[in-house]
């Protein structure tokens, strides 16, 4: 199979633009395009190095140091996979049912991560090219320009941030790489002091997050013939949901639509993800390519995260939220919404159902309860999924008699979403590079595209807005044509 | 009349018979210290609880206390030198502190930050040293061992047992289990054994308790190693 686009037929007679590192996306990322004499798009990928090393190196470690162990992976959303972790280590040592206090203080925790990580996308990585425009002056297209031009817009980006790292600091022990959760529950619930330093300033989190998604969707509906089609693809989408098809990023089970928001499938138990779920090896990229088996490699490709959760659900559970869903919605007209750019306002939505759990849970007495393990029988093998900031989580493990892990499989939220990104480039390369001169502002383009996503490249970090931008135009022999380079 | 000798200045009463880290110990004067535990013979290997004693270096766990001695401990000079050793001793083995569960009750660790080891300064050696997990109770991870030898001592001078020995020598020293299978699950090794209890590093780990006490309430989260031991272990 090949996708329009994904492959040329005479690459060698074609000139090479790459973008590399991709910037103000969490990673390492690497864009490449071919381009003939007359800039004509023939080749656009986005290559992403991924630790898949990581599965190899937890073979023969210990299982209860996994869940510790896993947040190596990724330095902006360590909590996830901590949680993913915790959860397929559960089933093997079979708590079925955590005690209520751990579910809820596990919860608060990723609830806390999701309101962080969202704020810092939004705020930090993204409001620069919403604000200023895709090639506005690039001196000012980053978050201190936000700050000098919006000050209470940067400041509050900065202050829900800080909130949500908080709430993980309270839960996990640590701001990163936290201990908190453990195979059977969690190593410790809130004192009353944590609990009550949280409540002073929830209801401006709160209100903050609700004026954040009342921002984009502005920004998004004063712009439509630009919001609803700048890289937009059709695809599946894929999520879980909760209790009576709520918006759930804890848990649940796993729900799939077509492009038209017909049910490819619900209800699975993620323990059988494999029974539906493929990843598909090609030879250009290092991540995998997943795919849902029934409708295969093709056309079984999907999209996962904000834009998928806030569509594939039924209801949100918290009021302000699920007002603005209901808004989202009758806004894409009673289909489901493809433009990779609509990714931000429902991801505004989802910091805002975020904030909303946080204040109610840091109302409820279960957080001081000292009530925190079970265990059961123990298991060979247990799967846990989390919806990630970033999109649906995959950690397999399969553990020995001797407790040690032997097998490992993670499918990452970026992972998920690697066909759906390189489609939504495709799109901005046919419709905004082709025949042009390459300029950065052009190239940015490529990147807003990316970063509507929030791909979280290699799991890596590295100082924020201080990555660099290469661009480089290779002719086909490897010869320097031109760069551009930015800092 | 008592016998003293004089460490960093400070009078320190001993009586025959008694090493100067032992003395020391009793006056509430912290020596760094990780092959020395007081209720074993002394091993003498690590080092890290050398002094100066009139001007010559020694290790405190094996010097005994001379009336009228000279002791230089907590110096630049030495401090230096010890952490030196220490960053040696993290880079020989796979000592990962932020997903290691001994993180917090870890001797190397805490004297690390006793000592203001910033990083381990040399390369790292990265040996490939895989688990031993066949014990049902108890996991070995020599990935962490500092060849002590404190395991060793306790299993046969309290245990009775010899479960443990160093093989090898110079840097290819390196701690077995002596069975026939090299494994621990194929001796009479228990978790209530002396020999589980005194590993100063995270090698020796009772299985499935992991993170069961958060990081942040744990011995050296509470007070300084310097504190911790001199308090008496
Ligand atoms: S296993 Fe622990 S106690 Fe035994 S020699 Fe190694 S570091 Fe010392
Ligand atoms: S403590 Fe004295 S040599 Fe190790």
């Amino acid at each position: 199979m090949t996708y329009q686009l994904e492959t040329a037929q005479h690459p060698e007679t074609l000139r090479r633009v790459a973008i590399d590192p991709v910037s103000r996306v969490e990673g390492h990322g690497k864009v490449t395009i071919l381009l003939d004499d007359q800039n004509k798009v023939h080749q656009v990928r986005l290559h992403i190095v991924e630790f898949r090393g990581f599965e190899k190196f937890i073979q023969g470690r210990p299982y209860w140091e996994v869940p510790v162990m896993v947040q190596r992976l990724c330095g902006i959303c360590p909590v996830s996979h901590h949680l993913a972790a915790s959860k397929a280590l559960d089933v093997i040592v079979g708590a079925k049912k955590l005690t209520p206090a751990a579910e809820k203080l596990r919860r608060l925790m990723h609830y806390g991560q999701m309101l962080q990580s969202h704020a810092l996308h939004f705020f930090h990585l993204c409001s620069p090219d919403l604000l200023f425009g895709f090639d506005s002056d690039v001196t000012q297209r980053n978050i201190v320009g936000v700050a000098m031009a919006h000050p209470e817009t940067a400041k509050r980006g900065v202050l829900l941030r800080k909130f949500g790292q908080e709430v993980i600091r309270v839960t996990a022990g640590k701001r990163v790489h936290g201990t908190g959760a453990v195979p059977g529950g969690v190593n410790k619930s809130l004192t009353i002091a944590e609990r009550d330093e949280l409540l002073k300033d929830i209801y401006h989190i709160v209100q903050w997050s609700r004026e954040a998604v009342k921002l984009i969707q502005k920004v998004h509906t004063q712009d439509p013939g630009l919001y609803n089609s700048f890289g937009i693809f059709r695809s599946n989408f894929m999520s879980l949901v909760g209790h009576n098809g709520d918006l759930d990023f804890y848990h649940g089970t796993l729900r799939a639509r077509d492009d038209n928001g017909k049910l490819i499938f619900d209800h699975l138990d993620y323990q059988n993800y494999d029974q539906v779920i493929e990843e598909e090896v090609r030879p250009w990229s290092y991540m995998k390519f997943p795919f849902i088996r029934s409708i295969g490699k093709e056309h079984g490709w999907y999209k996962v995260g904000p834009l998928a959760r806030v569509q594939n659900c039924n209801q949100i559970s918290t009021p302000f939220a699920e007002h603005e869903r209901k808004e989202f919605v009758d806004y894409a007209g009673g289909t489901p919404m493809h433009a990779p750019l609509a990714y931000h306002w429902t991801r505004m939505i989802e910091m805002l159902h975020a904030a909303e759990v946080i204040k109610e849970l840091l109302h409820d007495d279960d957080l001081l309860s000292s009530d925190l393990m079970v265990e059961g029988e123990r298991q060979m093998e247990g799967v846990g999924v989390i919806e990630a900031p970033r999109g649906t989580l995959f950690h397999h493990y399969q553990v020995d008699e001797n407790d040690v892990i032997t097998m490992a499989n993670l499918i990452v939220s970026t992972t998920n979403n690697n066909q759906a990104m390189n489609e939504a480039i495709r799109h901005v390369a046919r419709r905004y590079l082709h025949g042009r001169e390459i300029t950065e502002g052009l190239l940015n383009h490529i990147e807003v595209a990316i970063r509507a996503f929030d791909p979280c490249l290699s799991c890596a970090t590295h100082a924020l807005g201080k990555m660099p931008l290469e661009v480089e135009l290779v002719d086909a022999e490897g010869g320097l044509v031109h760069s551009l380079s930015r800092s | 009349m008592s016998l003293t000798f004089t460490l960093d200045g400070k009078t320190i009463p001993f009586v025959d018979g008694e090493t100067i880290i032992q003395a020391a110990g009793k006056a509430g004067v912290f020596i760094p210290h990780l092959c020395y535990h007081p209720e074993f013979k002394p091993h003498g290997s690590c080092k890290l609880c050398t002094v100066k004693v009139n001007g010559r270096h020694t290790a405190s766990c094996t010097m005994r206390a001379m009336p009228g001695m000279v002791v230089e401990s907590d110096t630049e000079e030495i401090n230096a030198e010890r952490r030196a050793l220490t960053q040696m001793l993290f880079v020989e083995g796979n000592h990962f502190c932020p997903s290691c569960e001994k993180s917090g009750n870890c001797q190397l660790q805490a004297t690390a930050y006793h000592l203001g080891m910033m990083s381990p300064h040399y390369d790292h050696f990265f040996p490939n040293r895989p688990v031993d997990a066949t014990h049902p109770d108890v996991l070995l991870d020599f990935n962490r061992c500092i060849l002590c030898s404190l395991c060793v001592r306790a299993s046969r001078d309290v245990d009775g047992k010899n479960v443990f020995a160093l093989s090898g020598r110079g840097i290819k020293t390196h701690l077995i289990v002596n069975a026939k299978s090299g494994k621990l699950g194929d001796t009479n090794f228990a978790l209530a054994d002396k020999a589980a209890q005194v590993c100063p590093v995270g090698v020796i780990l009772k299985k499935r308790q992991g993170f069961a006490v958060p990081i942040g309430e744990r011995k050296y989260d509470k007070a300084p190693i310097s504190e911790a031991v001199t308090e008496g272990k």
